[in-house]
């Protein structure tokens, strides 16, 4: 396993990762690019509407990782929530693509030594956590069942899924604590 | 555990009728109690004594309210919550 990201003293973010653990970002970010990406049947088959990024479909999405990712934002008023949901998911959406297309860009550029910016290193807390939502919705997680999914056998298909969502949330948290130690 | 709310009752000042919406954050099990604090820091410009009070809230009782004003605000709020990758709501506070 990596050491997490580092920073050197010129505030560049850092991360080891070996060949193999690259592999499987590069494989996430590809992935998070095509789940999250804006659906062409959402958009609004009025022109302008199109442009400013408003669309006609307003309902919360039935997968439940993108039903997470994209929450209603009214509990009890369903209108209001397609109202705001029309005005804000696609935008929601492009940033959360933005991100995982530059952790991509960082990956493609790099060895097995990532030297970070800070916008890049934003850019990864945001993909980092986008994943793991996405990932942990999988799996079911709740507060209770963590230590019950992190003895798994191996043959059981959840195992391998746990162990990447187990080592992104070392991943995340070594960068958040970097975050919290600049303030 | 239990942790004191941060919201401290006041009497309700004429300012008040101008702010009646509220934002609030759930608890979820995937979101770090890091990043939550991280979050509150960075986004409302709160100290980590007030942002870790407030994700501690979140954490044990299910929820807090994190911000109040006007609706417009509140959405504005919510929107960027939600790209944290935080599960917010706002609704009007009676």
């Amino acid at each position: 396993m990596s050491t997490g990201f580092q920073r050197t003293r010129t505030g560049r973010t850092v991360l080891r990762v070996d060949a193999m653990e690259k592999t499987v970002l590069v494989s996430l970010a590809e992935q998070m690019i095509a789940f999250v990406a804006p659906t062409q049947a959402a958009a609004s088959s009025d022109p302008l509407a199109a442009i400013v990024g408003i669309d006609e479909v307003a309902e919360t999405p039935s997968d439940p990782a993108l039903a997470r990712m994209f929450p209603a934002a009214y509990r009890d008023d369903e209108e209001a929530a397609g109202d705001f949901r029309r005005f804000t998911e696609r935008d929601l959406r492009a940033l959360k693509v933005a991100n995982a297309t530059k952790v991509a860009g960082c990956l493609e550029r790099s060895g097995e030594k990532l030297v970070l910016t800070g916008d890049e290193a934003l850019c990864w807390l945001g993909f980092l956590n986008d994943t793991r939502i996405a990932i942990g919705t999988r799996l079911e997680i709740t507060e209770e069942n963590h230590d019950e999914l992190a003895e798994l056998p191996a043959e059981d298909p959840r195992a391998g899924l746990f162990d990447v969502y187990d080592w992104l949330t070392f991943l995340q948290d070594s960068l958040v604590q970097l975050e919290l130690d600049a303030d | 555990m239990s942790v004191a709310p941060v919201e401290v009752q006041r009497p309700l000042l004429e300012e008040d009728l101008d702010r009646p919406w509220i934002t609030i954050v759930w608890n979820d099990p995937i979101n770090l109690m890091s990043y939550v604090t991280y979050v509150f820091m960075t986004y409302f410009k709160y100290d980590r004594a007030k942002a870790e009070l407030l994700m501690m809230d979140v954490h044990e009782r299910g929820k807090a309210v994190v911000s109040n004003g006007t609706r417009e605000e509140m959405e504005r709020d919510v929107t960027a919550l939600h790209s944290y990758g935080l599960w917010a709501t706002l609704q009007k506070d009676d």
